[in-house]
């Protein structure tokens, strides 16, 4: 099973390791983790992927609210949530697959953002599904380099709850 | 005013009376500044200690209990202190001078990362990189150590903050963290929830832990097991909650506890747990508790609810304030068959154990581990602390400790052999009045006895029992039954003389060698306010 933390954070040093720490400590596993200021600067918003059974992913959320570095722990299933995913794959490419490669980003929604003679670097940005199956398409295919943000995720919008 | 200055008047704020430590450079302007207050410095003989007489003081007076190190070596033998503290939850604020901050993280002489190193046991840490937050800090620590989960909380202070000039000291009147609200009080609807699955239940049974002590609820779970006459048994870390004479108690669940409290647990169809982790020593299969029985699980902590074993009832809130809750509600239907079930199976079990161990005082040829600790603990004040360390002595003196008024210590989670001389020494300290003994097995004694120094110097006279057979007797034990006696590493031949040891600290020692001489051997040993060192002689055959 999967779920999603989003989690506000006191944006300090030595947050990040905490949090890590917890999951290495209690084997909680890490599917992605993604770190980034919000509109306040003095607070991170952590999103952390995790999967296990369901009492793991409870304490996982437990764990996480008793972490005096954490101010709010939002926890969502993949479902209740929409989740977005970046990823930039440099790859080398000749004449024989370029058409396929180009109708595959065409068919995804990728898009080229650098090119040369014999390279390419592909742009996506969709759900971490989108992407995996996207990568999917490219494994004939030398990659060069590829880099991949991990999850980013909220929940979706239910007009009442958010207003408040 | 500096920085260390600042530390110190927040020590003050926060009505501190004694500081264990142990000084170096990095520390050097801390304890320098405590000269000129009338908290009183402890000088312990090495850093764990210091965390160990913390954690006795913390324990005896419910304030927290603070330790004082210098960095690197000094920071890191304080590691297995914050940790034992930590794992019995034990409110203590330890500070640990760190090199100059611009030199932090370049591996100069006696650098280590102590928050780094300790970040999984301690409830939490702070490295000072600013003189002026040295009284939010302070505040905050000593609110965080002493509420909710109680535990341990680091600051860890390079020296030039120490040195640093502060521009004004202004001590919060609370702490204020929009991260950290521990639940207080706990649900109404939970706790009407947990009287009626009572009223329908026929088997009850309480077991509390050591969560009860911390939040002092002991009397408030006394009064509402009698007045509803549940049946209580405790964890390890529980004893003496119940007074041993009180008709609803069972003693002490779990490996090294007794059958009757067991099987008390096992046929019960409800468990009301209250302060009690629900671990390995104390419940074997914690899956299967909740099998064919409502649990009820009372915790400060949310995230200790439903870790081992999954509650039909969590419930979340200080305990002395959920079972002061409990005494508000009517009393329920009486479990007179059960508590009778129970009564006969713990005379049965206490008869058979008593006639057993009559043969074995009789048959001994030295002292017979149990008897020893019986009529100690007859003998002992009504209000003593009995300290017991870890090993085959700690399993004697949980089975056999008698509870009236006093308290008694042990390192139950961590299982920290040669915590119980230190402990003592700041339990002796918190309650000058008080007798407290140590009772200590011949290993862990000489894990720990450089602190004889300690109490000689500052003259505090603590009482001190080594069971000695010459052996790591549970370890021996252990191999014995899972290796066949293939004993290894386990023999403590070399152990020194404890009667020039006593006499080179300058204590007073008496050896107990048989059964036959216990009760006087006792007498002499207890007769006075003086330091004594009892060596008593047990064969290492003994099984606890």
């Amino acid at each position: 099973m999967k779920r999603i933390y989003s989690c506000l954070v006191e944006n300090r040093s030595g947050v990040l390791a905490k949090v890590a720490g917890l999951f290495w400590r209690r084997c909680f596993n890490i599917d992605s983790l993604t770190v980034g200021e919000t509109e306040d600067k003095a607070i991170s918003n952590m999103v952390i992927v995790s999967s296990g059974d369901e009492r793991t992913l409870e304490q996982i959320e437990k764990q996480l609210n008793k972490k005096l570095d954490i101010i709010k722990v939002k926890t969502f299933d993949e479902s209740e949530g929409i989740s977005q995913e970046l990823v930039l794959v440099k790859i080398r490419y000749n004449r024989d697959n370029r058409k396929d490669i180009m109708e595959n980003c065409q068919i995804m929604g990728a898009r080229i953002v650098d090119l040369s003679k014999s390279m390419m670097t592909i742009k996506m940005c969709d759900t971490p599904e989108r992407v995996q199956m996207f990568l999917d398409t490219l494994k004939s295919i030398r990659i060069v380099e590829l880099a991949r943000t991990g999850t980013l995720a909220v929940t979706k919008i239910k007009e009442q709850s958010d207003e408040k | 005013m500096t920085g260390a200055d600042a530390l110190v008047k927040c020590l003050r704020e926060e009505a501190v009376e004694y500081v264990f430590g142990y000084p170096g450079v990095a520390i050097a302007p801390f304890f320098n500044s405590i000269l000129d207050t009338d908290i009183k410095t402890i000088l312990v003989r090495q850093e764990q200690h210091a965390a160990h007489s913390a954690n006795g003081y913390a324990r005896t007076t419910g304030k927290v209990g603070v330790a004082a190190v210098t960095s690197g070596p000094g920071a890191t033998n304080i590691i297995t202190g914050i940790a034992t503290a930590f794992a019995d939850s034990i409110p203590i604020v330890v500070i640990t001078g760190q090199v100059d901050s611009k030199l932090v993280g370049s591996d100069v002489f006696q650098e280590a990362d102590i928050c780094g190193a300790c970040e999984s046991f301690v409830k939490y840490s702070y490295i000072v990189r600013n003189v002026n937050d040295i009284p939010r800090i302070m505040k905050e620590a000593f609110y965080i150590a002493n509420s909710g989960r109680r535990g341990p909380v680091l600051i860890d202070i390079p020296i030039d903050i120490q040195k640093a000039h502060i521009k004004d000291f202004n001590y919060p009147d609370e702490a204020k963290l929009r991260t950290y609200r521990p639940t207080v009080k706990g649900n109404a609807v939970q706790i009407k929830k947990v009287f009626a699955r009572l009223k329908e239940a026929s088997r009850p049974i309480i077991c509390v832990g050591g969560g009860v002590h911390l939040a002092h609820a002991e009397e408030a779970v006394r009064e509402f097991a009698l007045k509803n006459e549940i049946p209580v048994v405790c964890t390890m870390m529980g004893i003496g909650v119940m007074k041993s004479n009180d008709p609803m108690f069972f003693g002490m669940v779990g490996n090294n506890g007794n059958s009757y409290g067991n099987r008390a647990m096992n046929e019960a169809d409800m468990i009301i747990m209250a302060g009690a982790r629900v671990a390995d020593r104390s419940i074997s299969q914690p899956d299967l508790i909740t099998a064919n029985k409502t649990l009820v699980h009372i915790d400060v902590d949310p995230a200790e609810i439903g870790k081992n074993a999954g509650p039909e009832i969590p419930l979340v809130g200080d305990i002395a304030s959920v079972f002061e809750a409990f005494n508000q509600q009517e009393s329920v239907s009486s479990y007179d068959n059960w508590i009778d079930t129970l009564k006969a199976y713990k005379k049965e079990t206490d008869d058979k154990k008593l006639k057993n161990l009559l043969e074995r005082v009789r048959k001994a040829s030295l002292v017979t581990p149990e008897e020893f600790i019986i009529q100690l603990c007859h003998k002992l004040k009504d209000d003593a602390i009995y300290v017991a360390d870890v090993g085959q002595n700690q399993m004697w003196s949980c089975g056999n400790y008698i509870m009236r008024n006093g308290k008694f210590f042990t390192s139950g989670g961590m299982g920290t052999m040669g915590y119980s001389i230190p402990a003592a020494v700041g339990a002796k300290l918190a309650s000058p009045d008080k007798q407290v003994v140590a009772v200590i097995g011949d290993g862990a004694f000489q894990m720990c006895f450089m602190e004889l120094a300690t109490m000689r110097q500052y003259h505090i006279p603590v009482k001190i029992v080594v069971i000695k057979n010459g052996w790591l007797g549970l370890v021996r034990q252990y191999q014995h039954f899972t290796y066949n006696d293939r004993f290894s590493v386990t023999d403590l031949s070399g152990s020194p003389e404890l009667d020039k040891i006593a006499e080179a600290y300058e204590m007073n020692y008496i050896k107990l060698s048989n059964n036959s001489e216990i009760g006087d051997k006792i007498d002499a040993f207890l007769g006075d306010d003086e330091s004594t060192l009892m060596e008593v002689d047990v064969n290492p055959s003994e099984i606890a």
